[in-house]
């Protein structure tokens, strides 16, 4: 009396919606690894999944229990040497012999609880101070997208993708090829038989030897097999990436004493958002990373967020690089270029229209876009004049004056607009 | 002969064969065994599935909540870097009996699990008078489905925020939401469903005239104040909140039900371990064997499993670096084997302590026992000096008042009745559990509520947690709790107050 029932074709997430519940519960703790998480990353590494430590502590569930001391008596197995009335010294942290039961209950609480969270649920964590529209979010969440295209014909594959023609075509060439030594023996015999029976006197035993083996023939040629399993022919396909062309991401940063940890963290992730939009939209994405004082320099990412300098600024030092570098190492005709800049809006004034210039001139006729964020509670200095000119000029060019992860999307949102519509 | 009836010989399983091992199993069970059960139905799940099962303590459709997402992540990470095997299977206390076999066993397991789950669980559950009195196997998927919905239907009015902070202290209280002693209604959904709203309305109006403010005599208040309220102390925190809590919703009101009915279908679980696990371990010992002995398997079966029973029913000693107490299984197969021997082949000493079972029907004799005991009562009635020899039992006193432990009692003529007691003793729900129940309510002056924890031996209560869990309580009773600690001589101390700043009247 019993039913067996095959459950493994059933969902298998049951538990999908209570892992979201913990996610969401533990939430706090969560963002805050993942904000540890995104300083100790890499800008082009951000969208993996993450390993995330909570203290224990945080979510215990708390019952009723006994604590330590009082008397108890407790029963253990396997005693070598005790006897009844022997006394021994209490082992350290009340575990083992003495603790019994209880040592296990209450030696569970110092470890952290480490668990990882899948690339989806990282993703969707970091994008949340950011305040991205939710059709954003999802395409830049999105992985490569294949394209399925045929590419010739293979003997194997599924049912569902035979090749009726082909399939035929093979199977039509088979049967002549097999049949062929039969049918051309067959044919000869048949006229011959012909010829024998049109001739008056007929040569009966010749004649019946003729039909035996007519009749041997076409049961050959009959039993070559109508269709046989290496005929079939299967179409082929191969996933293909999405035909991409390739970008590079200009990061260009002010690192003046004036840039603090805290607008270095928020200029971090305008660049990562940038990297993020341009990966989902191009195949092959080169980055380079420029920082600024009074002069310029290409540096690599950690020099880039990482180390500390001091004195003036001078921002056209750093347009002039990155347009050499441009003309150098990136033609226009093979690259789609994008500049995101980042500063304190600090410039040494009379370099504020050189800046205009470079950008005008040299800069702004071969980028797809351009996003500048002016970090800073205060009033704007001449850069943002210089800047407005440029504005209002080109349509590809973007500029806020931010205070919070929040402010980062919107310098960004006619690009995404563009692409999401 | 036996090549004939040979099931399979291949590790590899198959449904027909899984049918076949079932139908054998089952006949022998019950033709050979009588063992009493009700149907089965068997599932095969994955690994992931599993995980599922697990992390939803079993119950087959649990409501939401992040305490069991908690669960699975833990499972899946320990699964993950191998750090542990999961269960072989699941099996649910309902009718028909469910059980959920993994597909990664080998034909051998998947028929260690049918003998193990399907009729040795199985019979269990419908034998032992705890699952009889306690649980209603044929009504608790329609209760789980009911509490699925209802709870998801509360969220959906008032927030997934605040449903789950009520069930986080509902669960906080889950151990003291069990009647001991009271027999509980059977659960029936349709009834369930048609008294809800009955019941909301009712309990609504019950309170408020507890709470009622019509001003009294002046006369009649000083009796009032010296009556306590609940006259009698009571056990079922969980029941007392869900009666007579003055400011909860109805809807809080229902919940806190849920929680509690689904604590009192787990409670006979938690006080079956040792028999449970030890009842089916032996059937499926003896219905292997039997299996074997009749041809339906082969040598290479019989090694696989014994490897694989052995390692189960393996007890490791107290100074091994893995000891983690005494194993549940090794136990409970010990005394089912041992009863069984007791029986059929008893010696002097049996006949000294077990007048009444030796040389009786070993079959009868168990029947009776998986029926009519529980843990404490089953070790204090059939542990043996034979088997606390073989497991090498002693004793350990653990006094704080005391500098160093004492070995109290050991495996020999002197030592075996405190042994005993004092096994029992650890199985004792009772003792194991802080004894805490309500004690009164300041009906007429702040509506605090106090609650008493008797002390069993002079064991305080875990003071993080306790703090932790007052305030789980005040959340759902909403006004000053607090709890008093009575110890051996009938001094009661405050031990715990929520909110802890205010002045106590």
């Amino acid at each position: 009396m019993a039913t067996f029932i095959d459950r493994r074709l059933d969902g298998k997430n049951k538990s999908a919606v209570n892992r979201q519940r913990f996610i969401r519960r533990f939430k706090g703790q969560i963002k805050k690894a993942v904000a540890e998480a995104m300083n100790g990353r890499s800008i082009t590494d951000i969208d993996n999944g993450e390993k995330i430590n909570i203290p224990a502590r945080d979510l215990s569930e708390p019952v009723f229990g006994h604590g330590p001391g009082g008397h108890r008596e407790a029963i253990h197995p396997g005693n070598k040497e005790f006897t009844a009335g022997d006394r021994v010294a209490r082992p350290p942290g009340g575990s083992g012999a003495g603790g019994g039961g209880q040592a296990s209950n209450s030696g569970e609480g110092e470890d952290d609880f480490v668990f990882e969270l899948s690339r989806d649920e990282f993703l969707e964590l970091f994008f949340e101070d950011l305040e991205l529209p939710h059709l954003v979010r999802t395409q830049l969440a999105k992985t490569t997208e294949f394209k399925s295209v045929r590419a010739g014909f293979t003997s194997a594959g599924n049912p569902a993708n035979i090749d009726v023609v082909r399939s035929m075509r093979g199977a039509l060439a088979r049967r002549m090829a097999m049949a062929a030594p039969y049918s051309r023996r067959l044919r000869k015999a048949e006229e011959e038989l012909q010829r024998l029976l049109d001739t008056s006197p007929v040569d009966e035993m010749r004649v019946q030897e003729l039909f035996e083996e007519v009749e041997h023939l076409r049961a050959r040629v009959r039993a070559v097999p109508f269709i046989d399993t290496f005929d079939l022919r299967y179409v082929n396909r191969v996933k293909q990436p999405q035909p991409t062309t390739q970008a590079v991401m200009f990061c260009i940063m002010d690192v003046s004493g004036s840039m603090d940890r805290a607008r270095k963290d928020l200029a971090k992730r305008f660049f990562t958002l940038l990297y993020l939009f341009l990966k989902r939209n191009y195949e092959k994405i080169e980055v380079v990373f420029i920082r600024h004082h009074t002069v310029a320099k290409e540096v690599d990412e950690q020099e880039f967020f990482y180390s500390r300098e001091t004195g003036g600024t001078v921002v056209s030092s750093a347009l002039q690089l990155s347009a050499d570098i441009m003309r150098e190492r990136y033609p226009v005709s093979s690259w789609n270029l994008y500049v995101a800049q980042a500063s304190d809006g600090d410039n040494w004034h009379h370099d504020s229209p050189a800046c205009r210039d470079l950008l005008m001139q040299r800069i702004m006729p071969y980028v797809r876009y351009y996003a500048y964020i002016e970090i800073t509670p205060d009033r704007h200095q001449s850069l943002w004049e210089a800047y407005e000119d440029v504005k209002a000029q080109h349509r590809h060019f973007a500029m806020r004056q931010i205070d919070g992860p929040a402010d980062i999307y919107p310098v960004f949102r006619d690009l995404f607009k563009r692409r999401v519509s | 002969m036996s090549s004939s009836r040979l099931i399979a010989d291949s590790s590899e399983w198959t449904f027909s064969m899984l049918e076949r091992y079932n139908e054998v199993i089952g006949q022998i069970a019950s033709n050979d065994f009588g063992l009493d059960t009700y149907p089965n139905q068997i599932e095969i799940i994955t690994a992931e599935q599993m995980m599922d099962a697990y992390s939803s303590v079993g119950m087959p459709l649990g409501y939401k909540h992040w305490s069991y997402g908690k669960q699975f992540v833990l499972t899946e990470k320990n699964y993950r870097r191998g750090q542990m095997g999961l269960a072989y299977e699941i099996v649910i206390n309902s009718d028909p009996c469910i059980a959920y076999l993994m597909e990664e066993n080998t034909a051998m397991m998947q028929a260690l699990v049918i003998a193990h789950a399907a009729y040795g669980h199985n019979s269990f559950f419908k034998g032992n008078y705890l699952f009889r009195t306690w649980t209603s196997a044929d009504a608790i998927i329609d209760y789980l489905l009911f509490a699925r919905n209802y709870v998801a239907e509360c969220e959906e009015r008032h927030g997934v925020e605040a449903v789950e902070v009520f069930l986080d202290s509902c669960h906080a209280l889950m151990n003291y939401g069990v009647d001991r002693y009271k027999h509980p209604a059977p659960l029936s959904l349709h009834e369930e469903k048609q008294r809800q709203h009955d019941r909301e309305e009712y309990l609504q109006s019950q309170v408020n005239d507890l709470w009622r403010t019509i001003p009294t005599k002046p006369a009649e208040t000083v009796t009032e104040t010296e009556r306590r309220y609940p006259a009698e102390p009571q056990e079922n925190l969980l029941y007392f909140i869900e009666k007579n809590a003055p400011l909860l919703e109805p809807w809080q009101r229902e919940l806190v039900r849920i929680v509690r009915k689904i604590a009192q279908y787990f409670y006979p679980q938690r006080q079956t371990q040792v028999m449970n696990e030890g009842w089916a371990t032996f059937w499926h010992y003896t219905l292997m064997n039997r299996l074997y002995d009749e041809g339906y398997a082969n040598d290479g079966f019989m090694m696989e499993f014994l490897q694989s029973h052995t390692s189960v029913v393996h007890q490791l000693s107290f100074d091994h670096p893995y000891y983690a107490g005494i194993n549940p299984y090794a136990l409970g197969f010990g005394m089912m084997s041992d009863i069984q021997r007791i029986c059929q082949a008893p010696a002097n000493e049996d006949r000294y302590w077990f007048p009444d079972i030796a040389g009786q029907d070993w079959l009868k004799v168990l029947d009776f026992a998986m029926r009519n005991f529980k843990d404490e009562s089953f070790i204090a009635q059939f542990l043996s000096p034979k088997l606390m020899r073989d497991l090498k039992l002693f004793a350990v006193l653990d006094d704080d008042t005391q500098d160093e432990l004492e070995i109290t009692a050991i495996h020999d003529e002197a030592g075996y009745r405190r042994l005993r007691l004092a096994l029992a003793d650890q199985y004792n729900l009772g003792s194991r559990e802080p004894n805490i129940q309500v004690w009164n309510v300041a009906h007429r002056q702040d509506r605090s509520l106090t609650l008493r924890h008797t002390r069993y031996h002079r064991r305080p209560l875990h003071p993080e947690t306790t703090d932790e869990v007052l305030k789980h309580l005040y959340r759902l009773w909403g006004f000053t709790v607090r709890l008093e600690a009575v110890d051996e001589d009938g001094r009661v101390s405050l031990v715990g107050e929520c909110p802890a700043n205010r002045e106590r009247l």
